[in-house]
């Protein structure tokens, strides 16, 4: 374990780099002019490589131009630019003059048109970093939710002036921090965490921070940016903005290079690999590859400028441990409807105003249960362990040279489907991760054996049917469900012995009535129906049997249902 | 690619001295220089003497060598071609050797089991898939070469040896090995195919091998082409079954490495796994079969793997079971046939479903 001590502020570890003036992020904003010209040529690039033709251009020219006329027309938000509908018109306007019956216009072309997108993109996606904000947001962030901790405890506005608690003690940060410490001055780091709630980006924003680490390159959902204060930081702590509705690879591409070329010049980044929140409350096993994969180019990049004494690129799987998801109720019901029939829904923004943000944190600060954010052993982009001096060791217990990945035949070529095939790879490493790094709560634990206990006893129903079951077909003997958590116990203790999964402190109470008491207790507290409780006469019953399932599926990826 | 240019210079490495490593060592002579190293110094030695190796003529551009250290370093496309029971062991022992710009493309047809040490494989053991590995999983995981191909299909090692024409599939999950591997083995006698699909390629070429026996075992038996094309039919159904449970998609049992491969292993009395078929029906054991014969036969590892494999999975798959009894528990090929000639139609399940 780290040495942690707790700094004046309150934060774990004094900063690494307390001059704002070296860090890579800020350097982005003091050097944007140069910085956005490279990102709109690699994106031009880019595009233009994979539409290969004039003609494929054009195509794809009009494709995009028709998808983008779509959303502006059904899909608004109050984060989009006011002149949306006269840009796109103007596109087309462009398009009709190029199609080949019209005369040649002389000072018009695809490439023109493409660059003029790119531009309006890059200008949308690019953010800013402003120190004063961000001094100004780091200190309200420990400030406010230390009060919103205590706030807890005691009656009457005093309450929110004392600092009886420490945010530590609360949000627990696991794993070896110190080794992130020490390659955060050896490289570049990117951060992979699974998703479960709009919390994540504020909690890691705030985990990052008390590491002493410098702050994180963060594509952020532009709907975020509707959200007067929210926006207001967002836009000035080096949050770039990504659009989920705009699926063009116009988009894509100036996205993608955007964060390469971040990342080239030495910016940490995080992102949330997952895509989106969990909708179904497991962990993420299918990841979206996109952006990982622009670390792999970066890190290629690296290699193929600066060879062996090339920064290197790590990467660093987090799991955020919760008792309880404040969104949890909307979210299962996003997931059952979507897997039930296939059923489009709109990518929508929830927490759309301060008010409800403010209301989602204060409930989340006040309740008082514990989470705990683990951080992963840091990897490199090929899955290797790294040592203390960013070396990758293989699986000889040696040092190997990445870079060869990226040779054939002794030399460093370009191969965009071997890239992304290294990518998948990586994927799968992290999701592998995720599963091993994860930390099972006792809440966890009494939410999946209720479930897959009654699971059990209708096995010829399907999940739909199984939700709707009648109460009294949802009732647990208290006996059968001891019986049922202790099996679960022996087995989650055994793949924790092999390394397979983390137990949470609160389950190596040797008491298994102790066990259950904090599940029940923890899980699901701030629902307003619990998805666990014990009757008067001795029942487990559950007050809403999708949340139950949602909590349940937290640990559903291990294959433990035959277990119990 | 940047990489056409240096990449002819290089020379091209297989490991294993045997009938087909030979024959592919001599396929890649036509195109580049080989380094060819066996285990083996006597092997090593009269290779170089005399120039004749498994009755193949060795090819000029061979340089037989005993030592990993030459072959991984002189060369980065290296075709591993050992048999699956020494695969994992020759594994091992490469891979301190082996760098992150090694692409491999192994020839060898076989699955590896791990099981707990002491522990021998039965009918009744335990094998789940993650016990099971093909050997470009084995590689993956012994090793730091991540771009692995696999080469199957209806390769004879005799008959390329006489330079009959001949195809092959390179399968990976990378372009670039696919490319690679056809670059050096390509000629106007051999052509080369290529498919995404790693996994279901092994698969095919390692399950075909069970049928190749029962096929052998019909020819030993006398019976004419009705009863292989009965074989032959039904026994890619069953192939597909198992391939599917094992992770390969069905698309790659009806290629050259699937049906192509089968066809051929089928009709040939020069295929060892048809020949181990053919003296069971004349009624010798297989212990001595198996001790009289130079090089393995992999289809009677894999009648073991995957007879076990399908009782774990709780599933049926009556050739392989019959052929697995035929084997080791003493019924006879003529029972076997029987068995299945008798078999109610209503087991007959729908695989593609």
């Amino acid at each position: 374990m780290s040495e942690q001590k707790h700094t004046r502020k309150g934060w774990l570890y004094e900063p690494l780099f307390p001059d704002v003036n070296t860090w890579p992020i800020y350097k982005l904003t003091q050097d944007r002019d140069e910085f956005l010209k490279q990102v709109k040529e690699a994106a031009f690039i880019a595009v233009k490589e994979q539409t290969k033709t004039t003609q494929g251009l054009n195509e794809e020219l009009a494709k995009t131009y028709y998808m983008e006329r779509i959303r502006v027309k059904t899909n608004a938000w109050a984060a989009d630019k006011k002149d949306e509908g006269p840009f796109w018109e103007g596109v087309k306007k462009k398009l009709l003059k190029l199609s080949p019956e019209n005369e040649k216009t002389p000072d018009l072309n695809e490439d023109q048109i493409l660059e003029s997108i790119i531009d309006r993109y890059t200008e949308e996606i690019a953010g800013f970093f402003n120190p004063t904000a961000y001094n100004f947001a780091k200190e309200a962030t420990t400030f406010g939710f230390a009060r919103l901790l205590n706030a807890s405890e005691g009656k009457g506005i005093s309450r929110f002036w004392k600092t009886r608690h420490n945010l530590h003690e609360k949000i627990r940060l696991q794993g070896d921090l110190d080794h992130i410490r020490t390659l955060a001055k050896k490289g570049t780091l990117v951060m992979v965490p699974t998703h479960f709630s709009n919390l994540d980006s504020i909690l890691i924003g705030w985990a990052i921070q008390s590491l002493g680490l410098r702050p994180f390159l963060y594509g952020a959902g532009l709907n975020l940016f509707g959200i007067g204060i929210l926006a207001f930081f967002m836009s000035r702590l080096g949050a770039y903005k990504v659009d989920r509705r705009k699926k063009n690879m116009i988009y894509l591409e100036t996205l993608k290079t955007y964060s390469t070329i971040g990342m080239l010049r030495g910016c940490n980044s995080l992102f949330f690999p997952g895509g989106t929140r969990s909708r179904s409350g497991a962990i993420e096993k299918k990841l979206k590859l996109g952006l990982l994969g622009t670390a792999m180019e970066a890190q290629r990049l690296h290699f193929l400028k600066d060879q062996e004494k090339a920064t290197k690129i790590f990467v660093i799987p987090v799991v955020f441990n919760y008792n309880f998801v404040l969104e949890a109720p909307s979210l299962i019901d996003e997931h059952l409807k979507q897997v039930g029939q296939q059923h489009y829904f709109r990518e929508n923004d929830d927490y759309s105003t301060s008010y409800k943000l403010a209301k989602f944190m204060i409930k989340f600060f006040t309740k008082s249960s514990e989470m705990s954010i683990s951080f992963g052993k840091c990897i490199d982009l090929f899955g290797n362990p790294v040592d203390q001096d960013g070396n990758s060791i293989g699986k000889n217990n040696e040092k190997i040279d990445i870079s060869r990945y990226f040779m054939t035949n002794g030399v460093f070529t370009r191969d965009s489907q071997r890239d992304a095939e290294y990518t998948k790879m990586l994927g799968d490493e992290i999701v592998k991760r995720f599963h091993s790094e994860s930390r099972v709560f006792a809440s966890h634990v009494v939410a999946f054996v209720a479930f897959e206990l009654i699971r059990k006893r209708h096995k010829k129903l399907d999940i739909y049917a199984v939700l709707r079951l009648p109460e009294e077909d949802q009732k647990l003997t208290y006996l059968e469900f001891t019986n049922g958590v202790s099996r679960l116990l022996d087995r989650l203790r055994e793949m924790a012995a092999n390394g397979e999964v983390h137990l949470y402190h609160e389950l190596e109470i040797p008491e298994i009535d102790k066990v259950i008491e904090t599940g029940i207790k923890n899980l699901g507290m701030y629902d307003a129906k619990r998805p666990l409780y014990k009757t008067k006469d001795g029942f487990i019953m559950s007050e809403d049997f999708n949340l139950l399932f949602f909590y349940h599926n937290r640990i559903e990826g291990y294959g433990l249902a035959k277990y119990i | 690619m940047d990489s056409q240019n240096t990449s002819d210079k290089l020379p091209v490495g297989v490991i294993g001295a045997g009938v087909f490593g030979t024959a592919i060592a001599n396929l890649l002579a036509e195109n580049r220089d080989v380094i060819l190293y066996s285990r083996r110094p006597e092997v090593i030695e009269s290779i170089s003497t005399s120039r004749v190796n498994r009755g193949q003529k060795i090819n000029a551009r061979i340089k037989p060598t005993t030592s990993i250290e030459e072959i991984t370093s002189s060369c980065t496309l290296i075709f591993p071609v050992v048999s699956s029971s020494s695969f994992s062991e020759m594994i091992r022992t490469f891979s301190p050797y082996l760098r992150p710009d090694h692409i491999l493309i192994h020839g060898t047809k076989g699955l590896d089991v791990r099981l707990k040490q002491g522990e021998t494989l039965t009918e009744k053991t335990f094998l789940n898939r993650k016990m099971v590995r093909t050997m470009s999983e084995i590689i993956l995981q012994e090793t730091e070469v991540m771009r692995v191909g696999c080469l199957a299909g209806p390769n004879l090692a005799s008959e390329i040896a006489l330079g009959q024409p001949a195809a092959s599939v390179i399968a990976s999950r990378f372009d670039e090995v696919i490319r690679e591997g056809q670059r050096a083995l390509r000629s106007s006698r051999f052509q080369v195919f290529g498919n995404h699909d790693i996994t279901g390629v092994e698969l095919a070429g390692v399950l075909k091998n069970v049928i190749a026996i029962a096929s052998g075992a019909l020819s030993g038996l006398g019976y004419g082409e009705n009863a292989r094309a009965l074989l032959i039919s039904r026994g890619m159904v069953e192939m597909v079954h198992i391939g599917k449970l094992m992770g390969g998609e069905p698309k790659a049992f009806f290629g050259l490495a699937g049906v192509g491969d089968l066809i051929a292993t089928c009709s040939s009395e020069k295929s060892r796994n048809f020949t181990v078929g053919y003296r069971l029906a004349k009624g010798e054991k297989i212990e001595d079969i198996l001790s009289s014969m130079d090089e393995v036969a992999e289809g009677v590892n894999t009648v073991k793997v995957t007879n076990a494999f399908i009782h774990s999975a709780k599933t049926r798959a009556p050739m392989t079971e019959t052929i697995y009894k035929c084997l080791f528990s003493g019924k006879t090929v003529k029972e076997g046939v029987d068995y299945l000639m008798n078999l109610p139609l209503g087991t007959d399940l729908d695989y593609f479903s």
